[in-house]
Parts: C-alpha cells; structure tokens; sequence
C-alpha cells in the first residue's frame, strides 16, 4: 500500500481538509445525508441490469402485474356499477380512491416492498453479510431485487388516477394543483413506513412474514374502496391505530371537498404529511430496535 | 462517523485487534410455547488476544467453539455481552460502519457477488459503496486483476464462474478499498488444489506487500501451515492456544516420530527413549521419547537401516489433541 | 400405491411442522376475506340480487375461496411446487431416475400438503367467516359429501396446473415469469376477485367453463348449491371439475414424457 497515502480508499477521502471552514461542512452534511440514496440507486440499477438478463421473465412479470391492476380497476367499476354508488363515492371518485390507494402502495412496494424478505436474509446469512459493508443494512434491504417489473403497476395506477382526478366534479386552483403530488408522496411513505415496520417483526419472529401481509397487502386492499363501508369500527381502527386512513380515504375527502360521512373530524385530512413524517420516524426506530436485537441475539 | 475525524494508522507490529475479557452468552428458548424454558449459555467467553499489524493468524476450532462468533464481534456484526474490543482504533459494535472501511471480510461459502452480472460491475459497486476515488480503484483492479489473474473472467457473469474464480473475486471486492485488516472466513473450502495454492500465494504476497493484517479462520490446516505465523485455538469458548507453529508442536504432547526402514524384518523395536509403535514389514515406526540422535545410534547398533526420516507431528493432530485433550500417535504420520 | 401414499404422509407430516406459517396463513387469508366480504356487503346493501347471488352467496364464496388457497395455492406469484427449482437446478435428473412416475410422486406430496393446509389454515378460515359474516356451511350430509369432493377436486385442479407452470422450465432459462402470470391472472379467473355472477353473464358463463373456476367458482356454487353451475346442477359441476383434473393430469403426463426424453438425449 502506498504509505505517503495515508487515508487513500477510506470513506474519509474527499472530505474537507479540517478547517477548510463552512461551506466545505455544509458540503460535507449535504453528501452525507444523500449518501442513503445515491447508494439505493446504485444498488437498485444492478438488480435492474440483473433482471435484464432474463428478458422474456420480466416483460411477463411486467404484464401480469399491470394486468392484475387493470382487473381490479374493472372489479372497481363493476361493484359500484352494479350498486350505483358506495357510501356516497361515484364511480369517478371511487377510482380516485383506488388510484391513490394502488399508487402509494405500487410505488412503495417497488422501493421498499423488498423488505419483507427480511427473514430470508436473516436465515441465509446474506444480512451479515450487508452488517461488513460500510452502506445502510436498510437501503441494502430495501434495494435488494429492485424490479422494474413494478412499474406494471405504479404506471396504470398513476395514469388512472390522472383520469380520476380529470373527471371528478372539482374546482381546481392553483392551491390544489400541487395536493395530489403531496397526498401520493405522502401515502407512499405511509406505505413504505408501514412495511418497514412489519418486515422488522421477522427480527424477532422468524415466520412473520404471512401475517405482515395482512397489513401490507391487506392494507393496499382495505384502502383500495372508499373505507366508509367498513363502518365505524375499521374506520376508527385504521384512522388512530394503523393510519390507512391517510392514504386514500382523507386526501379523496380532502380533494372531493366533501364531509366525512361517519362525522369524524375535518382536521383529519389535512394531517396526512405530519402522518406519514411521524410513521417514517417510528419505521426508523423500530428498525435500529430490531436490528440492535439481531446484534445481540445473532440469529 | 465525525468528519474531521483521522484515524491512526498503525505501524507494524502496533496492535490492530485487542481483545480483552470478551465474552458472549446467548439465551436459548427451549420447549413447547408455553412450558418454554430460558437458558443462558456462553458462545464465548473471557477471550483475551492481541492481534498486532502485519500478522497473519489463523483462528482455529472445531464447529461451534465460538469461532464465527468472535468474527461477529470483531466486524462489529455482533454486541459482546462482556469484554471489550477495539479493532482498528474503533469499537466495532458501535462504529460498524466505520469499521466496514477499514476491514475486508470475505465469507468462503457465500459469494457477495452479482450472480447475474459480469463480475466486474460487482467490483465497481464496490467501489462506489466504499467511496474509492476513480484513479485509485483503477490501479487497485489492475493490480488485483494481475497477481489474481481475473483477466479471462472480468467480463464473464459470475453465475458461470469456477468456485475457484469466484473465491478470487470475492478476495478482489475484498480487498479494493486497501483495508488494513482482512477477515477470511473459509477462504479455501471447496477449491481445488491449483486454487488453493494460487489464493495462499497471493495472501502472502498482499501481506508482506501491503502490510494488510491477516485473520483467518479455516478448518484446512494446510492453510494454516503455509500462512500463519501464529495460530489461536478457540474451544468450548475458550482460548485453548495462542502463539506461533513450533510452539503448539512443543505445547502439546505429541511426540516426534523416527521411521526406520530395516533390511529385512524383525520383531517390534524396543531401545531406551523409544519404542516402536506401528510395524509394516521391514518398516518400523518408533515414538521418540529422547534425543532421535541416541535412538538413532541405538537402533543402527543392533539392526541393519537402510532410510531413516524424522516426522514432526502435523499441525491437524496437533489440534485435534488439543481439541480433545488426548493425544493420538498413529495420526501423526498422517496415515 | 404404497409408495405414494408414504410420500403422502411425510407431505403431510412435513408441513404440519410449519405451525406458525400456518397459524400467519390463517390471519393473512381471515384479514382478506374479511376485507372482500365487507365490499362486497356493501355493494348488496345497495342492490340485494345480482345475477342470481344475494349477500350470503358472495361472502360464502368470499371464504370459500380463503378455505381453498391452502390447498390450490392458486395466488402464490412465485414458484410454489418444489419440482420448479429441481428443475432450474437440473437435480430433477435423479427425480427422473425413480421407478414412480415423476408426476404421481409430486401429486401425492403435494396432496399431503394441501391436506395439512385444509384442515389446519383453510377449515379454520371458513370457520372465522362463519363467525363473523352469514357464511353458508355445509349442514346436510348430501351437501357435505359433494362439497368435500368438489375440493379433492379442485386440489387436483391446483396441483396439475401448477405442475405445467413447472415443466415450462424445461423449456425456458427462467420460469418466474409464467408464475407471477399465473398467481396474478389465475384468481381473477377463478372469480377469487369477484364472483363470476357479478360479472358480465357472457364473461361468467365463459370463465365458469375454464380450468381455474374449478378452484374458486364451481366448488362455492356447488356448496350453495346453484343452477348456474355449468350443466344446471351439482352433479355436472363435478362432472366438469373431474374432467379438468383428468384433462391436466393427462397433458401432464405426456409432457413429462416429452420432457423426459429431451433430459435423456441431453444426457440430464
């Protein structure tokens, strides 16, 4: 090793100089706050390459996912087709429940859906082997088999939403223009948060990860129609307990203008983003609990 | 980690692991859900050791002596419960991340590789996960890729590779990012007898080129043998031995072995310091209590010897006496 | 026989072993069934008859269709027969070398699993319908016995469908693909999704007569007992049901044939 470099290779390289002053800091805090992402997408765009190399695999895993949306749109329209309307929801406003419910949930399954293989890694010793790289285990976790086949979902979902957004009786201006891009960003950390945490349950339950689909996909599921026909119960319960609610639910009330139909609060659906911040923060926690319990049991 | 932070880099012969008192207990949950009992049992306990930089050695103990759970502890993998380590400077259960940069770790049975992918883009992730600056990783592959001869593979995707090949790109992702210290689980199980050699060479090389601090944990003692200066024997948690080769040969009671071919048969030899512990026709194998040079002229004395060698006892019985604590004379001419 | 029913039982033996993935199995397919059951509640609230199906007809085949995933795997995107990575892995070679057929050997597994998964996740699926919604249940002996064949037959149904989604491996490098098609559009064919009463009737009557009803549809109708079963009645439900298995199994068994012979010119 070239011993005139002392440091040469270490994460330390091309880091200011000590004293180089403020804004070589505020440079410093930048790349570090980043580093998550630009490694997840480093990650990320292998797996893609590697799913590339079997082709005809990926355009049908492609088209089985778009076409399992597609259905569950016709499934949409046919259920309040044939009953007219559910729980005061038009067709054109139930679909912007589904839109914005299969988009938070598409886009959050394609960046961190893979952490419900957590017990997969855990078992086959691959987790240790992401604990010696000097990378997030999380992003590792999240990145691994990153598929664009995903995008057989998120772009259906998105372009249906698009369409319902168009047609709904709404008066748009230029305050709400931006609404649904925040309201899908935050159902989409809601989402990813969500998962996060129920994959941490495989930290302590080796089986765990079955039941966690039950809120994962069962969450996509429930928000998927407008949750007033749950009754008052299951609305409560994923409105304070588990925050489905603010995926789909509050921000169509929002959007729709309309009042809640079980007389819960108005303020409800402007907390979506202090929602979603809240839950990522809890996702964080939960992960460097479980995490620190792996590091001490080992198994 | 703190940006103006500079970590010292040791010189040799400065210790680069120290391991004072480390222990670590897990709790096992037996029994059927409801009648479930707990018991505390220790993986590793009370392990003290200093590893200085420059040094290879070798971490050797049967399955389930605590071995891989020490390497958790080191790369900051695993908390200990007691003790304490510094690795590099730092304490791995804390500064893990740190640590990564400083440590190559490569585990014999599981590649980090893309399986799908060309080799090489495995290895430029590696340099874009550990931040290595362009120019540097440049001339570090060409190295690598020279003394490991990757030339024909680069480019072929690791699915098709040899474990052979394979094993020396894992090496090579190991060692891109120059660390200090380079944590070998296994490193030649399974490879043939070309690639075991090809891999020995080049772990001597980079440690006598580089200075790169060797550990290594290996059930084949040939490895130990034609690598390590110093060898620890960890048993039931416990460090059994530590120091070099010819001193685990004098710890342990295994005597040396003198084989003499007679001219023709005879009965078991029997002289003062010596007795004959296996016979084979005109061949006697005699258990050496005393100077070999005083057996040697007693033997001559009284029968005709046509070829006389020495045998030192090879370092697998050696350790497998240590592991059971008997000592076994027919293994060590290693039939 | 006797050596398939030894592979029967150890199917059987070996996955009541995983209690926690069954008891995980029976919560994801309560949550879900619960979920649709609600909707589709909600949709008859509105209207109470679509197409000859009322509340109690569309929740019954909401749980049927839960009971029925332990035995069908029918929504399983990954490859959910051992036999799929034997044979991406090439040790079906040796499979290949036994003096039972390759299919029997996997049918009878795969029954002892399906067996396990009825009694342990799918009985006790139904059961928490039957607690929680107006779940109609087989109370006559009649009733019972046809239902309890309907699902032998849709475990064969399941299990040859799945073996061909296997054998594409034979002729593909990777057969992920065809499995994520098949958990995906398998269900929604099944009238797992919706009932096929709520669909269009051309579409439902066309559906109906397609293998994957066999696993869903045709049982649930068959346990309401409905004329709009293909035939009009229990019986021909049945009928179709044995008729896909027979069909599937035999197409099976032709390919393996075919299979085999390739694997042999190969050289495994």
């Amino acid at each position: 090793m070239a011993d005139t470099k002392d440091h040469a290779g270490t994460p330390g390289s091309g880091r200011p100089e000590p004293g180089s002053g403020r804004p070589g800091r505020v440079r410093y805090t930048a790349t570090t706050l980043l580093r998550p992402f630009v490694d997840y997408r480093r990650l990320a765009w292998l797996w893609v390459r590697a799913f590339a190399q079997y082709p005809l695999s990926l355009v049908l895993m492609s088209l089985a996912v778009t076409v399992s949306v597609l259905t569950q749109v016709g499934a949409v329209v046919i259920l309040f087709g044939h009953a007219g309307a559910l729980a005061g929801f038009s067709v054109m406003e139930g679909l912007l429940v589904f839109g914005l419910a299969s988009s938070a949930f598409g886009i959050a399954d394609m960046f961190a859906g893979s952490v419900e293989r957590l017990g997969n890694h855990i078992r086959s010793g691959t987790l240790d082997a992401m604990l010696i790289r000097p990378v997030s285990p999380l992003v590792q976790v999240a990145a691994d088999e990153f598929s664009p086949r995903r995008l057989g979902k998120v772009v259906p979902a998105l372009a249906i939403l698009g369409v319902a957004l168009s047609e709904v009786d709404v008066e748009w201006s230029a305050a709400k223009v931006g609404l649904p891009v925040l309201m899908v960003l935050s159902g989409t950390l809601i989402c990813a948060a969500i998962w996060v945490i129920t994959g941490c349950l495989q930290f302590f339950v080796a089986d765990a990860r079955e039941a966690a689909n039950s809120l994962t996909y069962g969450g996509q599921a429930l928000t998927e129609y407008p949750i007033a026909i749950y009754g008052q119960e299951v609305v409560r319960s994923v409105t304070y307990v588990v925050p489905l609610a603010f995926i789909s639910w509050q921000p169509a009330l929002l959007v729709l203008d309309r009042p809640d139909p079980l007389g819960m609060p108005e303020q409800l659906r402007y907390l979506g983003p202090v929602v979603a911040v809240l839950l990522c923060l809890c996702a964080a926690l939960t992960w460097r609990f479980g995490l620190r319990h792996y590091r001490s049991t080992g198994s | 980690m703190t940006p103006n932070e500079t970590l010292h880099r040791e010189t040799p012969g400065e210790p680069i692991i120290e391991a004072v008192g480390l222990g670590r207990d897990f709790v096992l949950s037996e029994g059927p859900f409801l009648r479930r009992t707990r018991r505390r049992v220790s993986a590793v306990g009370d392990v003290t050791f200093t590893v200085r930089a420059g040094e290879i050695v070798g971490y050797l103990g049967p399955n389930g002596a605590g071995k891989s759970s020490t390497m958790k502890m080191l790369t900051g993998i695993l908390t200990p419960t007691s003790g304490t380590v510094r690795v590099a400077g730092l304490e791995p259960a804390r500064r893990r991340t740190r640590l990564a940069a400083e440590i190559g770790v490569v585990f014999g049975q599981r590649t980090t590789l893309w399986w799908d992918l060309p080799l090489r883009d495995s290895l430029s992730l590696t340099r874009h996960l550990y931040r290595v600056p362009e120019r540097e990783h440049a001339e570090r592959l060409a190295e690598l890729t020279e003394l490991l001869e990757l030339g024909p593979f680069l480019d072929t995707p690791v699915r098709q590779l040899s474990l052979g090949q394979r094993m020396r790109g894992d090496l090579t992702a190991a060692l891109l990012h120059a660390p200090r210290l380079l944590v070998l689980d296994e490193p030649t199980i399974g490879l043939d007898v070309v690639s075991k050699s090809t891999i020995r060479e080049f772990l001597l090389r980079t440690n006598a080129e580089r200075g790169t601090t060797i550990l290594i944990t290996t059930h084949d003692l040939g490895d130990v043998e034609r690598l390590c200066d110093r060898v620890m024997v960890i048993d039931h948690g416990r460090l059994v031995f530590d120091g070099d080769l010819p001193e685990l040969r004098a710890t342990v009671p295994v005597p040396r072995v003198l084989v003499v071919d007679l001219a023709a048969p005879a009965p078991r030899i029997e002289v003062p310091g010596a007795h004959a512990v296996r016979v084979e026709g005109p061949r006697q194998w005699l258990e050496l209590r005393d100077n070999p040079a005083r057996v040697i002229a007693e033997v001559a004395g009284d029968h005709e010897v046509v070829d006389l060698t020495l045998r030192e006892p090879d370092i697998e019985t050696v350790v497998s006496s240590l592991y059971r604590g008997t000592v076994s004379v027919e293994r060590a001419d290693g039939s | 026989m006797r050596v398939h029913f030894a592979v029967y039982a150890r199917g059987l033996r070996r996955h009541s072993t995983y209690r926690a993935a069954l008891v995980a199995g029976l919560i994801t397919n309560s949550v879900f069934g619960a979920i649709n059951a609600m909707v589709l509640l909600a949709v008859f609230s509105a209207r109470p008859q679509i197409n000859g199906y009322d509340a109690s007809d569309a929740v019954t085949q909401v749980f049927v269709g839960q009971m029925l995933i332990a035995v069908t795997m029918i929504v399983n995107t990954g490859p959910s027969l051992d036999l799929a990575e034997r044979i991406r892995t090439g040790e079906v070679a040796n499979d290949l070398l036994r003096p039972v057929s390759l299919q029997g050997w996997c049918l009878s597994q795969d029954l002892g699993r399906a067996t396990c998964g009825f009694l342990f996740r799918g009985v006790p699926t139904f059961l928490v319908g039957v607690v929680l919604f107006d779940v109609v249940a087989p109370y006559e002996i009649a009733g019972a016995l046809a239902f309890s064949t309907s699902v032998v037959l849709a475990a064969l149904v399941g299990f040859a469908l799945r073996y061909l989604y296997s054998l594409c491996g034979f002729w593909m490098l990777d057969s992920r693909g065809v499995w994520a098609v098949a958990g995906l559009v398998g269900p929604i064919l099944a009238g797992m999704i919706l009932p096929l009463p709520l669909f269009p009737p051309a579409i439902g009557d066309l559906l109906r007569l397609l293998p994957w009803a066999s696993m869903v549809q045709i049982p649930a109708e068959i346990l309401l007992g409905k004329e709009s079963l293909p035939g009009g009645g229990i019986l021909s439900g049945l009928a179709l049901q044995a008729l896909w298995a027979a069909v599937l199994l035999g197409l099976g068994a032709w390919i393996t044939a075919t299979a085999t012979r390739r694997v042999v010119i190969q050289g495994g």
